[in-house]
């Protein structure tokens, strides 16, 4: 992995480059759904050094998507006719790192408070502020209030969503798999533990909702210029469960795991189109036969 | 004695209206090995947790090499050199032994998240460091072929090694050992006393011993102190806490005056 790591990343984005520059051939139905994956794979592998490699049991990850999605849509929205057609993807990478680090601002507001806060309460307060922001983007009229933003410009392509999704992969991966990185799991595993052998819990703790909320407001930067419209509704309650269904499903704390399971859950109800209205029916049969059957994560296999 | 690297002065903490620890007074010396005993509900363990940052006294003052450690959280004691193991066995079980061992390590080779993410030659090398600190560490204790085992899975005395070798990975300078001997068998018993006086001899630190078992403690303490209802009722060597009145009468009562 060591060295390894950072071939992965230059072959992956390589590679998303390369399936990009053809992609005018492909069916438009079918390449929407590719770029959904790869927003949701960044959604779940961020989501997954809060909830799964540092146990804290986070349930705003859609709040922190849509601060991400938003602030990078008015961003693009207010200069997309200043700068010339060449530039865009600079103002789309500025737009996308703008709303990556309003995101985490996000994450180190929500995070330092709660941080005396374990399992159900956290969740509860991250619930609670998920559907704060949900509020808020629905009365802010600069940002089309309940009706939406409409008019996002159509920036985001397949490279832009799995390139970001490998960078994604990358930095989780080895943020986690260090020696600095261990102590986001000892934090897991027994944080007075981890306080013994010098481990600041609170420092880790804000880093995995700092870190987290960053990749989830850009995954929400990338969802608005591929949607072109940004609804508040389509950030309630349910999105974060979602996303937390991919992250169990997947195994907490096992990142290959994670993204096949954001892989399946993305194609799943595209599949059941036909009765759509069933699909939460199927979610939720799916997570009572996962967790009788396999508690640990249907693709967690060897060691973390 | 020259000054006492841990030196507990008239320390009291109040749990409401009880008091668990009342006046302690406890040096510990460089290279000491002191035992804490007394029977149950004494307030060892809770003297512990005092010298560990995990309570605040009420009253007294705790030094740390002269250096006061009241508003110091335990990882900031941690990182100044104190290390500990606890009474029930808290090892990261969802880890291996291996990275048990590594994430103590890392105190003392702080790389931070951009080193991390940059994978460069200082991160290679560090890491490479950390390895082989972390393997010679296991193996002095014959655990190096347990490396890629979860620590969940190794059997409860390796566990107990393990932890003990977990906090010697943070380079204490006082190691605090709750109870090591909870559940072990006789010969276990002796292994540990040999593995304790080992630890003190090779890495030349300070341990403080809390402990139920009296072979134990008797065996290897060279100063042992004795609570009871959390006052300090005797404190000497061996035998002349053996022989003292009060220590008998706290485990095994008084005789009662005709």
């Amino acid at each position: 992995m060591h060295t390894g790591a950072k071939r992965f990343l230059f072959a992956a984005i390589f590679v998303a480059a390369f399936v990009s520059y053809f992609s005018a051939q492909f069916n438009r139905y079918y390449l929407g759904i590719a770029i959904d994956v790869g927003i949701n794979i960044i959604l779940a592998v961020s989501l997954n050094l809060i909830n799964g490699h540092t146990g804290q049991f986070s349930l705003g990850h859609a709040g922190f998507m849509a601060v991400g999605g938003y602030t990078a849509a008015s961003i693009t929205l207010a200069l997309s006719q200043k700068f010339p057609a060449a530039a865009t993807p600079v103002l789309f990478t500025g737009a996308l790192l703008a709303g990556g680090l309003t995101a985490a601002l996000a994450g180190l507001a929500v995070g330092v408070p709660t941080l005396r806060l374990r399992g159900d309460y956290l969740a509860i307060v991250t619930l609670g502020f998920g559907e704060i922001i949900r509020v808020i983007f629905e009365n802010m009229d600069c940002v089309g209030a309940a009706s939406g933003l409409k008019g996002i410009p159509n920036y985001t392509n397949f490279f832009w969503a799995w390139s970001l999704a490998a960078v994604t992969v990358f930095v989780i991966t080895c943020l986690v798999n260090s020696t600095y990185g261990r102590g986001f799991i000892a934090v897991h595993d027994d944080e007075v533990a981890a306080s013994a052998m010098g481990i600041n819990p609170t420092k880790y703790k804000v880093t995995a909702f700092v870190v987290g909320a960053f990749f989830a407001g850009i995954a929400g930067g990338l969802y608005a210029h591929h949607k072109q419209f940004l609804s508040p509704t389509g950030f309630d309650f349910m999105k974060s469960i979602d996303i937390v269904v991919m992250v169990i499903l997947g195994g907490m704390g096992r990142t290959t795991g994670v993204i096949i399971a954001a892989i399946l859950l993305t194609l799943l109800p595209e599949f059941l189109r036909g009765f759509a209205e069933y699909r939460m029916i199927i979610y939720a049969l799916l997570i009572i036969v996962l967790m009788i059957a396999r508690p640990q994560g249907l693709f967690s296999f060897g060691k973390k | 004695m020259s000054a006492p690297l841990l030196n507990l002065e008239k320390v009291t903490i109040r749990f409401g209206g009880l008091t668990a620890v009342s006046e302690l007074d406890l040096q510990i010396g460089a290279n000491e090995l002191v035992g804490l005993i007394g029977p149950n509900g004494a307030g060892k363990t809770t003297a512990f947790n005092l010298v560990t940052g995990v309570y605040q006294p009420t009253a007294g003052k705790i030094s740390f090499g002269e250096k006061p450690t009241a508003k110091f959280q335990p990882h900031q004691l941690a990182q100044l050199g104190i290390a500990r193991t606890f009474q029930n066995i808290r090892l990261f079980a969802s880890m291996t032994a291996f990275d048990n061992v590594r994430t103590a390590a890392r105190l003392h080779c702080p790389r931070g998240v951009r080193n991390a993410l940059w994978r460069g030659r200082a991160f290679r090398d560090g890491e490479k460091e950390i390895t082989d600190e972390v393997m010679t560490l296991l193996d002095i204790f014959q655990l190096g072929k347990f490396r890629d085992a979860l620590a969940k899975g190794l059997s409860y005395g390796d566990q107990r090694r393990l932890e003990i070798v977990r906090a010697l990975a943070t380079k204490p300078k006082l190691l605090l050992l709750d109870e090591p001997a909870a559940g072990m068998n006789a010969s276990e018993k002796t292994e540990l006393m040999r593995l304790i006086q080992f630890i003190k001899d090779k890495f030349q630190i300070s341990i403080l011993l809390v402990e139920h078992d009296m072979q134990v403690v008797m065996g290897i303490c060279e100063r042992i102190a004795v609570l009871d209802y959390g006052v300090k009722i005797a404190e000497g060597t061996p035998a002349e806490v053996r022989a003292n009145s009060k220590v008998i009468a706290a485990y095994l009562g008084e005789k009662k005056p005709k």
